[in-house]
C-alpha cells in the first residue's frame, strides 16, 4: 500500500474552513496523550486546561487581557507573511513599542496631562514600527535574510530593556528592584469596563486592527498588492508592484501593531516596566497568525484560543499541579498540526494498494 | 592567560560549529530547517538528564543525539512528506522544542550536573602553551573538526555527496536521473538534527554544566546564521564559529575586568556581530547567488 499527495486543481474550500478546527481537535488528542504521560487524568486536565477559564467573568477579562497582545501582532505578521516577508522579531518590537511608548512617564514623570496617553500609544507605535524597519531595510537595500535579522534583534531588545530598568530608569523609590516607577494616572490606559474586570482598551485596538487589515486585505488594492506579490513576485513585478516597497510597508505595518501591543501591555496591564514584560507573545502570536490562516478575523478567533492556553497553563498549574510550561509545549505543538492539516488543503490523499502505481503515458508535446 | 582565553573561545566555538555543520549539510540538499534553536535545546535537556540519571556523560551525549535526529524526523515529515511550508515549520520545531525542554527540565533546575572531561595524553598534554590547546581539550572538540573534514569529504569528494548536492542545486533534475529526493532529505534533515542535538549536549555537558531554561540564548539561530556567512562551505564554517567564539569570550572578559560598558550591551555583542556579518556577506550578491543551493527552501513533490 502506497500514501501520496496528489495537487489538488484548486485549493479545497472545506479544507480551508475546517483545518483549524481538525488541528486544535489533534492537539486535544495530543495533549490529553502527554497528560496521561505526566500522571494526570487527561479529562480532568483538559477541563481544567481549556474549560475553566472561561467559567468566571473575571477570567473572560484575563482572556481578553492576553488576547490583545496576541491579536494585535498576529494581525500585523499576517501582512508580512502574506507578502512573503518572515518577520519572526515581533518581541523585540513589541519591547522597543513598550520602551518607546513609556518615555513620557517614566522620564518626565512631572509632565501630567491627558495628552500623555495618546502621546504614548503613538510613541509605542513608532518605536516598534522603527525597530522593524532595521531588517526590512537591510532585507530590501542589501538581500539580507530578514529572518535571521529580525530575531537577533529580539535578544538585542531584551538585553536593552533590562540594562533600562536595571540602570538609568530604576525607580528611585523603588529598593533597588529592578523596574521603573509606576504609571502615573494620565499613563494609564483605562480597562474598557472596570467594574467587572481588568480588560483594557488594548482589547478594542485589537478588534479594530483586525477589522481595518480584514478590509484592506479584502477589499483595497493594496490587500491584492500583498496578497500577489507573496504568491508570485514575478507577476507582482508585471503588475508594476515594487518588491521593496512591499518589504518596507509589511514590516512597518506589523512592527507598529507590535509596538502597539507592547505599550498597551505595559501601560493597560502592567502599569510599569520590567526586565520581563512579556511571556513570549512575539513568538506565540506567530501561532496566532497561521491558526487564523493569515486572515485577521480568523487570527482574532485564534488569538482568543491562544490566550486560553496561557490561562489555563496558570489555572492547570494551580489546580492539578503540573507545570504552566506545558502551556508552551502545546502550544508549539498546535503549530505543528495546523501545518499540517493545512496540506488537506492543497493536496489530496491518494491511498493506492498496488506498490507499483500503473504510470499513465502521457504524450508530452515536442517529446523526443 | 592567552593560552586559557584561546582554550575557552574553542569551548564556546564547538557547539556553533558542530550545530551549523548539520545545517549545511541540510541546506545543501536543498532543505532550510529552521528548527535548529529548538533541536538544539532539547539536545542540551536531554543530555543532561540522561547524564545526570544515568550517571554517564556517554550515554547522555548518544541520547542527545538520538533526540536531536527524532525531533529533526518530525520536521522531515511535515516539510518532506506533507510539504509544508519550511519556514513556518522550523519555526514550529523551535518554539515546540523551546516549550517542550522547559516542561521537562524543572525538575532539573538548579542541580550540578556531570562534566565530560577532557583529555589527557602523557607527555602531549603537558606540553608548555600548545599542550593544553592541542593535546588536552574535549573530545567533543576533536569530534567538531572531524566532522568538518569529514562534511568536506563527503560532500566534495564522493558520489553521495554529489548526489546530496544535485538534489540541494536542482531537485527536478535529481530526480528524474533517479535519485530518490525525498529519501536523501530525509537522511540529511536527520543528520542535521542529530548534529543540533550532540551541540545541545556540549552546552549542558561541557560548556555549562548545568540545565538553565533557554539555555541555548539563540545559539541555534547564529549556527544558522554562520551557514550564510560560510556560504555553505565546511570549512568557512570553522572560521566563523571561531570568529563568534572569540566574541563571546571577549564580552565575557570586558565584563569580568569589569570596563564601564554595561554588560548587557556587551552582552548583545554576538548578536550585533551576527547582523553585521550576515550585512556584509548579503552585500556581495554575486557570492551569495554562486554558493545558495538553487532549491534551497523549495517544495518537492515528486511526480509518478
Amino acid at each position: 500500500m502506497r500514501v501520496e499527495l496528489v495537487k489538488r486543481p484548486q485549493q479545497s474550500a472545506l479544507f480551508s474552513a475546517l483545518s483549524p478546527f481538525i488541528a486544535l481537535l489533534l492537539t486535544l488528542l495530543a495533549g490529553a496523550v502527554m497528560f496521561l504521560f505526566l500522571g494526570k487524568n487527561p479529562a480532568d486536565a483538559l477541563y481544567y486546561f481549556f474549560i475553566e477559564p472561561l467559567l468566571e467573568t473575571w477570567s473572560l477579562h484575563e482572556l481578553a487581557v492576553k488576547a490583545a497582545p496576541l491579536i494585535l501582532i498576529g494581525v500585523g505578521l499576517s501582512i508580512c507573511y502574506l507578502s512573503n516577508n518572515w518577520n519572526i522579531g515581533a518581541e523585540g518590537q513589541f519591547i522597543i513599542g513598550a520602551i518607546a511608548g513609556s518615555i513620557l512617564p517614566v522620564a518626565f514623570p512631572g509632565f501630567q496631562s491627558p495628552i500623555v496617553l495618546p502621546l504614548m500609544l503613538l510613541m509605542g507605535i513608532v518605536g516598534g514600527a522603527a525597530y522593524a524597519g532595521i531588517p526590512a531595510w537591510l532585507k530590501a537595500r542589501f538581500g539580507t535574510n530578514e529572518i535571521l535579522t529580525s530575531l537577533m534583534l529580539v535578544y538585542v531588545a531584551q538585553l536593552f530593556l533590562d540594562w533600562l530598568v536595571r540602570g538609568p530608569w530604576r525607580n528611585p523609590e523603588g529598593f533597588n528592584f529592578p523596574e521603573t516607577r509606576n504609571f502615573h494616572a494620565y499613563a494609564v490606559l483605562p480597562e474598557i469596563w472596570p467594574a467587572s474586570g481588568r480588560a483594557h482598551w488594548g482589547f478594542v485596538f485589537a478588534i479594530l486592527a483586525a477589522l481595518v487589515l480584514w478590509f484592506v486585505l479584502s477589499r483595497t488594492l493594496k490587500g491584492f498588492e500583498v496578497k500577489l506579490i507573496g504568491q508570485s513576485p514575478r507577476a507582482g513585478r508585471f503588475a508594476g508592484f515594487s518588491r521593496s516597497r512591499m518589504i518596507i510597508f509589511a514590516f512597518l505595518v506589523s512592527g507598529a501593531l507590535a509596538g502597539l501591543a507592547g505599550i498597551s501591555e505595559v501601560s493597560g496591564a502592567i502599569g510599569q516596566l520590567r526586565p520581563a514584560i512579556s511571556p513570549g507573545y512575539g513568538f506565540t502570536a506567530i501561532i496566532v497568525a497561521f491558526l487564523g490562516r493569515l486572515n485577521p478575523l480568523g487570527i482574532i478567533a485564534a488569538g482568543l484560543v491562544l490566550a486560553l492556553s496561557y490561562l489555563g497553563g496558570e489555572a492547570a498549574q494551580i489546580s492539578i499541579g503540573v507545570s504552566d510550561k506545558v502551556a508552551r509545549a502545546f502550544q508549539g505543538m498546535l503549530l505543528f498540526f495546523v501545518l499540517a492539516c493545512d496540506t488537506l488543503i492543497h493536496y489530496r490523499i491518494r491511498i493506492s494498494r498496488r506498490v507499483v502505481a500503473a504510470k499513465p503515458i502521457k504524450a508530452p508535446a515536442g517529446h523526443a | 592567560m592567552l593560552e586559557s582565553i584561546l582554550i575557552t573561545i574553542a569551548t564556546a566555538a564547538t557547539p556553533l560549529l558542530i550545530a551549523a555543520m548539520g545545517e549545511l549539510v541540510v541546506e545543501r540538499s536543498g532543505v532550510l530547517n529552521l528548527g535548529v534553536e529548538g533541536m538544539m535545546i532539547m539536545g542540551a535537556i536531554t543530555g543532561f538528564a540522561v547524564a545526570l540519571t544515568t550517571g554517564s556523560v556517554w550515554l547522555g551525549v548518544f541520547a542527545a543525539i538520538l533526540v536531536g535526529a527524532a525531533f529533526a524526523l518530525i520536521f522531515g515529515f511535515l516539510t518532506l512528506s506533507l510539504v509544508t511550508n519550511q519556514v513556518a515549520t522550523g519555526l514550529a520545531l523551535t518554539l515546540f522544542g523551546l516549550g517542550l525542554s522547559g516542561m521537562l527540565g524543572e525538575g532539573f533546575v538548579g542541580r550540578p550536573g556531570l562534566r565530560l572531561g577532557r583529555i589527557d595524553i602523557p607527555f602531549l598534554s603537558d606540553l608548555p602553551f600548545v599542550g593544553r590547546l592541542l593535546f588536552g581539550q574535549d573530545p567533543l572538540f576533536y569530534l567538531s573538526l572531524l566532522l568538518t573534514a569529514a562534511v568536506a569529504y563527503f560532500l566534495f569528494a564522493t558520489r553521495a555527496g554529489l548526489m546530496l548536492r544535485a538534489v540541494g542545486d536542482n531537485h527536478t533534475s535529481a530526480h528524474a536521473q533517479g535519485i530518490n529526493v525525498v529519501a536523501v532529505r530525509y537522511l540529511a534533515v536527520m543528520f542535521g538534527g542529530a548534529c543540533a542535538g550532540l551541540a545541545g549536549a556540549y552546552l549542558s555537558l561541557v560548556y555549562t554544566p548545568q540545565w538553565v531554561e533557554n539555555m541555548t540564548a539563540g545559539r541555534g539561530w547564529i549556527a544558522l546564521a554562520l551557514v550564510v556567512f560560510a556560504s555553505w562551505r565546511p570549512w568557512r564554517v570553522v572560521a566563523g564559529a571561531y570568529l563568534f567564539g572569540g566574541v563571546t569570550i571577549g564580552q565575557l572578559h570586558a565584563q569580568a575586568l569589569g570596563v564601564a560598558i554595561p554588560s548587557q550591551l556587551l552582552s548583545s555583542l554576538p548578536y550585533l556581530a551576527t547582523i553585521a556579518v550576515l550585512v556584509i556577506i548579503s552585500r556581495n550578491r554575486r557570492l551569495t547567488m554562486m554558493n545558495t543551493p538553487a532549491s534551497l527552501g523549495r517544495p518537492f513533490v515528486p511526480e509518478r
